[in-house]
């Protein structure tokens, strides 16, 4: 039976993992070869490493630290942050990504993806969503460049459409809980789940396994998680104990 | 020491099988010549993407028959993912395209009602003695063969059917998983396949 997967996830600017509340506020937080190896001896399935400040400066994300990365890691390496063309796609793989996630590039000019899944095939294209709610209105906008901008698409259905383009998997982010502590989105992953046939990783709100247990109810095929991890509150292999207790399908 | 033999056709992604050769202390070497592969010691056929244009970069180059002699000869090969389907007959994903036909078996697609690509890590359980280890592998596919063909011991995992998570005969190990995304357990797997004859044989 396929398990359900954890993915820590290292926000990483300038080879140097940071963190922050909703992408502003960054602090320095760690190596990044370190701390995924540290991550993957706990049990992690997956690793993400988005370059945070990728879009905004309009630079590629650091080939240098996929290639470290790749040299410690047995495990899948996801990388995402400023994917703007099928060529920075293929430099990291080259570089030792197993996936790269896209995300405001293909809101801009959708025909990337399927570019991508033509060349690389869609088990190495992730599409990245940003989701937010927006007052007033029902469902979840797509927001891009960190946050920064409002898409006019609707999350779902642009999930859907992506499907559609080849897509092999989505990171969705809740733009309302990342960073806060307050469990994933679950409206947000039930509709998710039920619109599309591709994998869902669930990300943002993340405090504890209570939370990951609720996101894989909601849909979630894999659950992403950044703080609860750096900040030594939880280990990989902690969460993973906890799941299995209540009878989550976990590789341990 | 001879430098494992990797197929390198394109794009596909190649640099997490080299890192985890390299990690068991062996030099890789990236090749498409055929006469490379052919001579080689040890092979290793990775692959990614669609099953007509794995196909279609082998047959270029004259690959698919120096591959094939190999797997009939029992010469060390290790296949991954779109590298144990390209042995095979035939595959739902790009029907009328002939594969390779080294094993006699015909990839289908992963069974309606399940999410597609299979991603993740998932239980591989080895029954016949003298084969590989059970324990937990990582997948990337939306296709598999699901009947057993004669001749290979058989490993199997499950996602809404059985279907074949790798074949062993002799040195040649042919894998639907990513033995070198599969963490501790598909590092040993690797490594038991560079330092032995027989995969399956005895520690």
């Amino acid at each position: 039976m396929l398990t359900k997967r954890i993915i820590p996830c290292l926000d990483v600017r300038d080879g140097r993992v940071v963190k922050g509340v909703r992408f502003t506020g960054l602090r320095d937080a760690g190596d990044p070869v370190e701390q995924a190896a540290r991550y993957q001896s706990q049990g992690a399935d997956e690793i993400v490493i988005l370059d945070v400040s990728a879009t905004p400066e309009g630079r590629a994300t650091g080939i240098e630290t996929v290639a470290a990365l790749r040299e410690v890691l047995s495990i899948p390496l996801t990388v995402g942050g400023g994917v703007r063309s099928v060529a920075d796609a293929e430099r990291l793989l080259g570089a030792g990504a197993d996936k790269v996630a896209v995300n405001t590039a293909a809101v801009e000019r959708p025909a990337i993806l399927s570019e991508l899944a033509r060349r690389t095939g869609s088990q190495c294209v992730v599409l990245a969503i940003d989701a937010a709610r927006q007052p007033g209105q029902s469902g979840w906008e797509v927001v891009t460049r960190s946050g920064v901008n409002r898409s006019g698409l609707d999350a779902v259905q642009w999930a859907r459409d992506a499907q559609q383009l080849g897509v092999g998997e989505v990171l969705l982010t809740s733009w309302d809980r990342d960073g806060t502590g307050d469990g994933y989105d679950l409206e947000l992953l039930g509709a998710m789940s039920a619109a599309v046939d591709i994998p869902i990783i669930a990300s943002g709100g993340a405090a504890g396994s209570d939370h990951m247990l609720a996101a894989f109810q909601a849909g979630a095929d894999a659950v992403l998680a950044a703080s609860i991890f750096h900040d030594g509150i939880n280990t990989v292999t902690d969460i993973k104990a906890s799941l299995a207790a209540k009878n989550v399908e976990v590789r341990l | 020491m001879e430098p494992i033999v990797i197929v390198s056709t394109g794009v596909a992604n190649i640099a997490s099988v080299s890192a985890a050769i390299r990690r068991c202390g062996f030099d890789v070497e990236l090749t498409d010549e055929a006469a490379r592969v052919s001579d080689a010691e040890r092979v290793v056929l990775p692959g990614v993407g669609s099953f007509e244009a794995g196909m279609e970069c082998l047959r270029d180059r004259g690959l698919d028959s120096v591959i094939g002699d190999r797997v009939a000869a029992q010469r060390p090969l290790l296949a991954i993912c779109l590298g144990l389907q390209l042995l095979c007959k035939s595959s739902e994903e790009s029907l009328g395209v002939d594969g390779i036909g080294a094993i006699e078996a015909d990839v289908r697609r992963v069974p309606v009602g399940m999410r597609v690509p299979q991603f993740g890590w998932n239980r591989v359980e080895v029954s016949e003695a003298s084969a590989m280890e059970s324990g937990y592998a990582y997948y990337a596919n939306s296709f598999c063969i699901i009947d057993r063909p004669d001749g290979w011991t058989v490993a199997t995992s499950t996602y809404g059917r059985e279907f074949v998570a790798a074949l062993v005969r002799g040195p040649v190990l042919a894998c639907q998983f990513h033995p070198e995304l599969s963490g501790t357990w598909g590092s040993q797997l690797i490594r038991r396949w560079l330092m032995r004859e027989e995969v399956g044989s005895t520690c």
